[in-house]
């Protein structure tokens, strides 16, 4: 039974996003509705957090704007994200960067990960 | 599609996302195929219905001699499941019912055996509140009084107990198809179905619901 599964939420993945993990820095351009009209709308940040697997993995977004953390959960697979760019990988020591919340400025920066 | 009903297993939960891009939760069920295996009619049975048997895998000994004999006389390969369904229109013995009988947003009934849950409290099991868990209190989730005393000297009958839960026929109404696979046999049903994975589910069409077309 499991098998069907697979089949069921591989066939609702997305194929065509880029590879990206917590710590990375990335922009996430969002559809909007307003009205009967769509745009195009930039989420930039870091990948803090990760969660969930095949067809329903979400992934959170954390920025400071204008001194105020803002954090957007997104499901990976929703149509209503146009694609996703990586600015930087960053290294990073957990799968879940909750920390960041309590930190300020200069300690909250992420270190960039070096090519091997 | 003239057969209103069909047989299915429950797969698992997961979720799709709609055309506007709404995530839906759904339940996946196979679906059939089933065959006809017996058509009863209002002289002979006194009623309309036809008996679907859902096709899978079935060793011969697991099929009782009368079983056998009904699938023999109906000219159908032996099944482990049947049920009887309504229908309008024509049907034959024989007949096929497939899952492309359902399309998006019909509205379905969904019969299913629910989770077994074991002997229960009076908390889960008919929702009392309980009592207090500190500051000294001793009565936490115990049902409290069951009726007085020298009068009626007995307990009323349906009284709500501790018990046996779970594990009853369950049927939930109105729900929606969100999606139909025909090629793999799949049925994808927005909300929960009763019962867990592997579990047979019986999918009609709700009596007076909406029904595209």
């Amino acid at each position: 039974m499991p098998e069907i599964m697979k089949i069921v939420e591989s066939r609702e993945a997305r194929t065509d996003l880029p590879n990206f993990a917590p710590g990375d820095t990335v922009k996430v351009h969002v559809k909007v509705k307003e009205g009967d009209k769509e745009r195009i709308q930039v989420f930039q940040g870091v990948v803090i957090s990760r969660k969930g697997g095949g067809a329903r993995q979400m992934f959170t977004v954390r920025k400071v704007s204008g001194g105020v953390g803002v954090e957007r959960m997104f499901p990976l697979n929703s149509p209503s994200i146009d694609r996703i760019e990586v600015e930087r990988h960053g290294r990073v020591r957990r799968a879940k960067l909750y920390y960041l919340r309590d930190l300020r400025g200069k300690a909250a920066r992420i270190e960039e990960k070096r090519k091997a | 599609m003239a057969i209103e009903g069909i047989i299915g297993k429950k797969v698992g939960m997961t979720q799709v996302f709609a055309e506007d891009g709404a995530l839906v939760p759904v339940t996946v069920i196979q679906a059939g195929p089933c065959l006809v295996v017996q058509k009863k009619t209002a002289d002979k049975d006194g009623y309309d219905a036809v008996q679907i048997g859902l096709v899978e895998k079935v060793s011969n000994r697991r099929i009782t001699s009368p079983m056998r004999g009904h699938f023999e006389k109906a000219g159908v390969q032996p099944v482990r499941t049947v049920a009887e369904v309504p229908y309008s229109g024509d049907a034959n013995v024989g007949d096929k019912v497939q899952v492309d009988m359902f399309k998006v947003g019909d509205s379905i009934d969904v019969v299913g055996q629910s989770k077994g849950k074991g002997f229960q409290g009076v908390v889960k099991r008919h929702h009392f509140a309980g009592g207090r868990a500190t500051h000294g209190s001793m009565f936490h989730r115990a049902p409290g009084s069951i009726g007085a005393s020298a009068f009626p000297s007995r307990v009323m009958k349906g009284m709500r107990m501790g018990g046996r839960m779970g594990g009853d026929q369950v049927t939930v109404k109105n729900l929606r198809v969100a999606k139909v696979d025909a090629e793999n046999n799949l049925l994808y049903i927005k909300g929960a179905v009763p019962g867990g994975k592997n579990g047979l589910v019986y999918v009609q069409f709700s009596r007076n619901g909406k029904r595209s077309e």
